[in-house]
């Protein structure tokens, strides 16, 4: 049994597939702030909705962003940990591919996220293959809408970034997929049709040095 | 029956920490810092603490397997941190523990990190007094707690209204131009000589009046700025800042402060015991004057050893422990991490 889950987005989606990527229990819940609350309960009745334990459990995928970093570490640091004990693989995906296979579209398109700081995460990708995968071929990177928007121009674009900043990427779709899906990243993995990486958290950023104020409240 | 096999996770700041123990034994101390990527900041930068928890969480709890030759699968319950510390980092471990919990199909208990560094000493001299009071001292707080028991809970006394102790010694040390953390480096260069009466510098909120109000609150805001002006004087007239005698006399002022007040709180409660945690306990003028004035006061001093006053992973699977043996109810699974979590609060239940 493949456990799925990413929480580079306000989403926590978690998955269950069989070797063969059909999908045995899923949740999605959207809560940009409790991703440390959501994620442990939301794996633990996806075990039990799929009368699982996780001795079952023959890997595991983990979306590694682009995304707000602390709700990213939150999925990357429970995958290795959990990869660790039950000693089973950990598949790594960028959460932008996973966003990019859920566009139905025939059509080369191009995925945007939020990034906060009026900033988005992107990419592009090819049209789809016969197997469904997409090839990513710019990105993934960040950038303010206003920078990348000729770069996108005249792509449907994918994700939480298009319903954000619909006017600044020229975006007209009206059924714009917002979150990545645990779903589709458990088939993909488990198919084989989305490309496999490290489970290493992809920032693209580097770290603010904003220094803990006031009396700090650790020891 | 076997005492229970606990696994503790640190991640309250920027030290990810891993222990193991059993009962009130100490099997496994795994611990990694990210210290060194902080030092040319002067201070700890959270979004590097949070990112070196997450690369450093599986390695430490593979060396602290090893060390204790025990199996993830063997253990009991985990125990982590849920509070106070920087939320960031107190989310990796958290989660990470979660991880753990969840796969082993085991209790998870999120704890506070200031009841943990009391519940430290179990490893080092067994049970706690049955009624003491705790001093903890360190970069991010000086509190003076009342403990009964603790695993039912502490009673904040008095803390600091505003630098921590630890604080006050990595902003002289920055003044004196010492390396970060400035803990060890005031410490080496007060006993390289130093003349501790060189210059007598505030003793903050000792004042009859302020004792009225703040009789167990420390300050050390004040200090650190007497130390400042002092050192700025001397360079202004072209002297030389004799590092040493300086360091000395500030380190003097802050330990005076923090034994007498510590041990004023002992007779107030009427506690015969005294335990200092936190990384300052590792200061060697402190274990000294705490250890004196104590003796005269009828006091009997406890200091876990320097490795386990510092942040680590055992002081946690040791309250862990302690929860575990008390017979106490685990943590949810959706145990969120809370970085200002009341010390009155042991277990996040
Ligand atoms: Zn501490």
């Amino acid at each position: 049994m493949l456990l799925a889950f990413d929480t580079s987005s306000a989403a926590v989606t978690v998955a269950l597939a069989t070797p063969a990527g059909e999908i045995v229990a899923s949740s999605t819940t959207v809560d940009a702030l409790r991703h440390g609350e959501l994620l442990a309960p939301a794996i633990a009745a996806a075990l039990e909705t799929a009368g699982v334990t996780p001795r079952d459990l023959t890997g595991i995928a983990v979306g590694v962003g682009p995304g707000p970093f602390t709700g990213l570490r939150v999925g990357l640091v429970t995958a290795r940990t959990m990869g660790e004990v039950l000693g089973i693989e950990v598949s790594g995906v960028c959460s932008l591919d996973i966003l990019a296979r859920q566009s139905t579209l025939t059509l080369p398109v191009a995925v945007a996220t939020d990034a906060r700081r009026k900033e988005i995460y992107w990419a592009l990708y090819d049209g789809p293959a016969a197997d469904g995968s997409r090839r990513r071929l710019e990105g993934p990177a960040v950038d303010k809408p206003a920078e990348v928007a000729h770069v996108l121009s005249g792509l449907p674009v994918i994700g939480r970034g298009a319903v954000l900043y619909a006017d600044a990427l020229n975006v007209v779709a009206d059924d714009v997929v917002e979150y990545p899906s645990a779903e589709v990243l458990a088939t993909g993995v488990a198919t084989r049709t989305l490309e496999v990486v490290a489970p290493d958290p992809l920032y693209l950023r580097r770290p603010d040095v904003t220094m803990s104020s006031g009396p700090k409240s650790v020891l | 029956m076997s005492e229970p096999l606990i696994l503790g996770i640190e991640t309250s700041c920027d030290e990810t920490g891993v222990g193991i123990v059993r009962g009130q034994t100490l099997l496994a101390d795994a611990i990694a810092s990210s210290v060194e990527e902080h030092a040319r900041f002067g201070g700890v930068v959270p979004e590097v603490a949070s990112r070196a928890h997450l690369e450093a969480m599986v390695p430490t709890i593979r060396r602290a397997c090893e060390t204790a030759g025990i199996k993830p699968t063997d253990v009991d319950a985990v125990a982590v941190t849920s509070g106070p510390g920087l939320a960031g980092a107190l989310l990796v471990g958290v989660a990470a523990a979660k991880g753990l919990a969840l796969s082993l199909d085991k209790p998870i208990y999120g704890v506070n990190h200031l009841a943990a560094h009391v519940a430290v000493d179990t490893l080092e001299h067994g049970d706690l007094p049955k009624g003491c009071v705790a001093m903890l001292v360190s970069g991010g707080h000086s509190s003076l707690l009342a403990v009964e028991d603790i695993t039912e809970g502490v009673v904040p006394m008095g803390s600091t209204i505003d630098d921590a102790a630890g604080e006050a010694f990595d902003k002289v040390a920055r003044v004196l131009g010492l390396p970060f953390p400035g803990g060890p480096w005031i410490d080496k260069a007060a006993r390289d000589g130093g003349d501790r009466m060189y210059v007598t510098f505030p003793r903050g909120l000792t004042s009859q009046r302020d004792l009225e109000r703040h009789r167990f609150d420390f300050s050390f805001s004040g200090l650190k700025t007497a130390v400042a002006r002092w050192v700025e004087a001397k360079r202004r007239d072209g002297e030389d800042v004799p590092v040493n005698h300086v360091a000395a006399a500030f380190q003097e002022a802050v330990c005076d402060v923090l034994t007498r007040k510590a041990i004023d709180a002992c007779k107030d409660r009427g506690f015969e015991h005294l335990l200092i945690g936190g990384g300052v306990a590792a200061n060697s003028r402190l274990r000294v004057m705490a250890e004196e004035r104590a003796a005269a006061a009828g006091i009997a001093v406890r200091v876990p050893r320097p490795g386990l006053c510092t942040d680590n992973g055992a002081m946690v699977a040791a309250l862990g422990s302690e929860l575990v043996r008390s017979g106490k109810a685990p943590s949810p699974l959706d145990l969120p991490a809370d970085s200002s979590m009341p010390v009155t609060e042991v277990l996040n239940a």
